[in-house]
């Protein structure tokens, strides 16, 4: 173990005296977990609309009106045809081009049924729904507004009722940062994790110090805890600097023992570490190494939870995810931050990390060569 | 020691093999304890790969070896208790300073914390570098930076030190220095091996062993290795001897 | 004129140098190319903003006609995986904190005799809305069943005057995931993946001390880092490729614009990010540091503000603005445009402008710091 205190005290030495990577290292997870959780923002407003009326009627221009009483969406345009209309969501000056076809007061007041057109624009499926549902909402309530006016409804008795009334637990404001933030600094944590980690051993292999090392009797497994704990104790410095930036900017104070985020960031931290490491072993030079982070990343972080849904991947996809951590730590950050759970109930995930941890480690113990 | 107690080094019919080339082909030498033992030859003529091979950095393919008594195959964490080495390429950390350099090496040698710093202060007294053992590594001229490769590669203070290359790129001066440095080290009582192409540093070894495309062409004294080959200094034995040479030198 | 003609050979042979280089290093080529395709076929499958499979709890203390109904409304609609049923309102908390439900649907006590009798019932939705978007829409979803059955059975009569509305989904009409994730990954992938191998590619000379070797050779200082960028061009062009070919044969997109355009633009966005990362390897000297900003201090912005994940409307001013300094941005609405809604050159001047101006922008950039630098 006394070994270990020598390397210990190099790699530190190492990293203090890279000062343009110590301040990247914690100036970047700062200013990001600052800014971005600001754009992440899913709500659909701002839906642009083109409203193409052809009826020019008493109808069609008070139901404009009440779109634009609405709030919802942004009338720019009024295309003379639904042709200019396509063209205008050709162009992302709209989203969805409403047609009120000719005829349509006539139609609902002569035979009681009329009809409207909408063409939106689906790239983005979440957009095209939430904005198509939105304007659906407005004309239901207009239609029942005019119902009201001709017909003289039954006050009461009429059919039987179902109300239903919800409530949103653990986020009653639907506060997206609430969830994006622990989110973020997750992400910001493990990519600080594995990427410097991923390039360290291969660093030496390119500069040609590992030779030295190697022709040492140092243990593989000292080598590698030399490695591991300092950028552990570096990880849970950034974990804290993002506890803090949550606490007194986003003004998030975890529902749950703050503790239990510690416990959870020790043993998940060993395994991204150690994955880091891993990929350092097997990596022949720098470039190589980063690749590859980059690549496990980007599936850690588009398949983590954070931007869609886990539950909606198919089967396979989602077996996928039983293999990535940072999947379980959003979880659980959700999980403590949020709802307030116990260690019970976090037990499962911080084992399956353990597990992770253990397995990853020894594997890049394994495959640190001495000699080749 | 063990039942090898005369020599340092021993090899037998030792080999490598990368794939279908064979780097070192059967080489077979002993070399004593004390002894300064030159190992030459052209650029890729195998010196390194049979380097490395003694030194634990690489598995051999066949044959038999022994360092300090230990054996290659199995004992490569014994050998290395008791090795130097300085590899081709410099491999001191550059982002530490001298002083730091030499307390890691120490350190993961299971050097005690005294001991570092008395070692430390008297490699800084001979190297006459105490006004500079705060400056980064990265800093230093190359002359200086090879001696002080050379001197964290004896910190510990080994009984065998591989040597590879070590005068590559310096100046005449430094190289005598840099020699003196040896003679040192094996007055007190460490076996050297050397690689080196310079044929007038083979004159100071005691032994030479002069490698041909991975194969031992002739090992003797420098002296004896002139009178048989009627040359007058070892340039003239080395290219008598490489003159079939298949491999090119690159 | 004569001094440039006699450079042009060198500057090809330095190209010709830097294909050896790369071309003998197979595990990093094999790494280059598997990665775009591994994850273009992972993201598109598995990426979609739809929202389905979300696990309920149910609350049942009725277990009357109108609960089974509905309940088996529920089950046969691809949004919900009912997990377990819950036997007190004590459950309920305790399934939400331990993960496993997103949404609870508690019913009342005899839900059927209560619309009999009084014609009038509650039932209440309690979401986890810790990610409020799910919950928000996995409540509408359960809304609208419940509605629908509320409709079906115990409706009287058709109401008058009615408005119905047809709708029409452009473009994508089965509400794909893939068509806004692949042109997305697309941008990302090429971004990163660009700016880092030229970044590291040549920062990585400084560091191993080869770079003075090649600033002595005859070529102006620029030309020979020019010649650094151009195979990364070369094996990006590649990686376009194969990415396009998966999308339209394995994910099913289409190609609805002109090919030669995409294609055009695709090498415009890659020379963008290549001059990305000249600037990048120009005002570093470690490998690490380039890294740390290609990788660390692009990859959450590119994902964030290039419009795929976040629609750039929704974000506060400031942010819009700084989104505009993307260029994965305006790639993301090029593509889109292009490969998406067939549109032509004209449609798609401003972005190619744009992205243009930030090429020729990056690269002055660098030049003018690789002067400072080496005199």
């Amino acid at each position: 173990m006394k070994t270990l205190r020598f390397l210990l005290e190099k790699e530190f030495r190492q990293v203090f005296r890279d000062k343009a990577i110590l301040r990247m290292m914690f100036m970047m997870p700062v200013i990001q977990l600052i800014l971005l959780p600001l754009a992440a923002n899913y709500e659909v407003r701002n839906v642009k609309l083109a409203i193409l009326d052809q009826d020019h009627s008493g109808y069609s221009h008070r139901f404009v009106n009440k779109i634009r009483a609405s709030n919802y969406f942004q009338l720019n345009s009024f295309p003379l045809s639904y042709e200019q209309g396509l063209e205008e969501i050709e162009k992302d000056r709209a989203d969805i081009i409403l047609q009120i076809p000719p005829h349509f007061e006539k139609d609902l007041v002569v035979t009681g049924d009329a009809g409207m057109f909408m063409a939106v624009n689906a790239i983005n499926g979440t957009r095209a729904n939430l904005g198509a549902g939105y304007l659906n909402s407005i004309i239901q309530d207009f239609n029942q507004e005019i119902r009201l006016k001709w017909v003289q409804m039954p006050k009461t008795g009429g059919e039987p009722r179902i109300d239903i009334t919800g409530s949103n637990w653990f986020n009653p404001f639907m506060n997206y940062k609430k969830f994006m933030v622990p989110g973020i600094l997750v992400i910001l944590l493990t990519m600080v994790g594995a990427f410097l980690t991923a390039l360290n051993i291969v660093r030496e292999k390119e500069i040609g110090t590992i030779e030295q090392i190697n022709v040492t009797p140092i243990r593989k497994q000292h080598f590698i805890l030399g490695k591991l704990i300092p950028f552990w104790i570096m990880g849970q410095i950034v974990l804290t600097l993002g506890l803090l930036i949550a606490r007194f900017i986003y003004g998030i104070v975890p529902a749950g023992n703050i503790g239990l985020i510690y416990l959870f960031s020790s043993v998940y931290l060993l395994a991204v570490l150690g994955l880091g490491l891993l990929v350092s072993t097997f990596a022949q030079t720098q470039q190589q190494a980063m690749l590859i982070a980059f690549f496990l990343m980007m599936i850690f972080i588009l398949m983590g939870g954070l931007y869609t849904s886990i539950d909606s991947m198919p089967d396979w996809a989602r077996k996928i995810t039983l293999f990535n951590p940072v999947a379980y730590f959003i979880d659980v950050m959700r999980m403590v931050v949020l709802k307030g759970s116990t260690l019970k109930d976090i037990l499962r995930p911080l084992f399956i990390m353990a597990g992770f941890a253990i397995f990853l480690n020894s594997w890049a113990i394994l495959s640190y060569r001495k000699r080749n | 020691m063990n039942k090898h107690s005369t020599y340092s080094i021993t090899a037998e019919s030792l080999t490598k093999r990368f794939g279908d080339f064979t780097a070192v082909d059967n080489i077979s030498f002993t070399v004593g304890k004390g002894e300064i033992f030159g190992f030459l030859g052209a650029n890729g003529a195998g010196k390194t790969t049979a380097m490395r091979m003694l030194c634990g950095l690489s598995s051999p393919s066949s044959g038999k070896a022994t360092v300090g008594g230990f054996d290659v195959y199995t004992q490569t964490e014994k050998i290395k208790q008791h090795i130097g080495y300085m590899s081709q390429k410099f491999s001191l950390y550059e982002d530490l300073t001298i002083k730091e350099n030499m307390r890691f090496y120490g350190g993961i040698y299971g050097m005690s914390i005294p001991a570092i710093r008395s070692k430390t202060e008297e490699i800084l007294k001979t190297l006459e570098l105490v006004k500079e053992q705060d400056r980064l590594v990265r800093t230093l001229p190359l002359g200086w930076k090879q001696k002080l490769s050379f001197s964290v590669a004896m910190f510990h203070s080994p009984q065998i030190v591989f040597l590879d290359e070590p005068t590559g790129g310096v100046d005449p001066l430094t190289r005598r220095e840099f020699w003196e440095m040896i003679y040192q080290a094996a007055y007190e009582g460490t076996t050297v091996f050397v690689t080196t192409h310079y044929m007038d540093e083979a004159e100071y070894c005691n032994r030479v062993s002069i490698m041909v495309d991975g194969r031992i062409a002739a090992m003797d004294t420098p002296a004896s290795l002139k009178r048989s080959l009627h040359a007058d200094n070892m340039e003239g034995v080395f290219l008598q001897l490489a003159r079939d040479a298949k491999r090119a030198a690159d | 004129m004569g001094r440039n003609s006699n450079l042009i050979k060198p500057f090809i042979a330095f190209i010709r140098k830097e294909f050896y280089h790369i071309w003998r290093d197979k595990q990093t080529l094999l790494i280059l190319f598997g990665l775009p395709i591994v994850q273009i076929i992972i993201f598109g499958f598995a990426l979609t903003n739809e929202v389905k499979n979300s696990r309920i709890a149910i609350l049942d203390p009725s277990k009357d006609m109108s609960t089974q109904r509905i309940i088996a409304r529920l089950e046969a609609s691809q949004y919900f995986d009912i997990q377990k049923d819950l036997v007190q309102p004590s459950d309920i908390e305790k399934a939400f904190r331990q993960g496993k439900i997103r949404m609870n649907i508690s019913f009342p006590a005899g839900l059927h005799d209560q619309l009999l009798k009084t014609g009038h019932a509650e039932i209440q939705l309690i979401t986890d809305a810790s990610d409020p978007n799910i919950a928000t829409t996995i409540a509408n979803y359960a809304s609208s069943i419940i509605m629908d059955y509320q409709k079906e059975q115990w409706a009287l009569q058709k109401p008058p005057f009615r408005i119905s509305t047809n709708m029409r989904m452009l473009y994508n009409p089965q509400l794909k995931g893939a068509y806004n994730f692949v042109p997305g990954v697309m941008a990302m992938i090429l971004l990163l993946v660009c700016t880092m191998m030229t970044s590291i590619a040549i920062v990585r000379e400084k560091e191993r001390g080869t770079m003075e070797i090649l600033l002595a050779s005859p070529l102006r200082p620029f030309l020979v880092i020019i010649a650094k960028a151009v195979p990364y061009l070369v094996l990006s062009f590649i990686n376009i490729i194969s990415i396009l070919l998966l999308s339209v044969y394995v994910l099913d997109l289409p190609i609805a614009g002109s090919l030669p355009l995409l294609l055009a633009e695709s090498v415009l966005f890659t020379i963008t990010a290549l001059s990305l990362g000249l600037l990048i390897s120009s005002v570093t000297s470690s490998q690490q540091v380039a890294m740390l900003i290609s990788l660390m201090g692009m990859f959450l912005p590119t994902l964030m503000f290039s419009g795929f994940m976040f629609p750039v409307e929704n974000m506060p001013i400031p942010l819009q603005i700084i989104s505009n300094f993307v260029p994965a941005k305006w790639y993301f609405n090029i593509v889109k445009a292009v490969m998406i809604k067939g549109l032509g050159v004209t449609s798609v001047w401003k972005e190619t402008l744009i992205l243009a101006c930030m090429t020729l922008f990056l690269l002055a950039l660098s030049i003018r710091k690789f002067k400072i630098r080496l005199e």
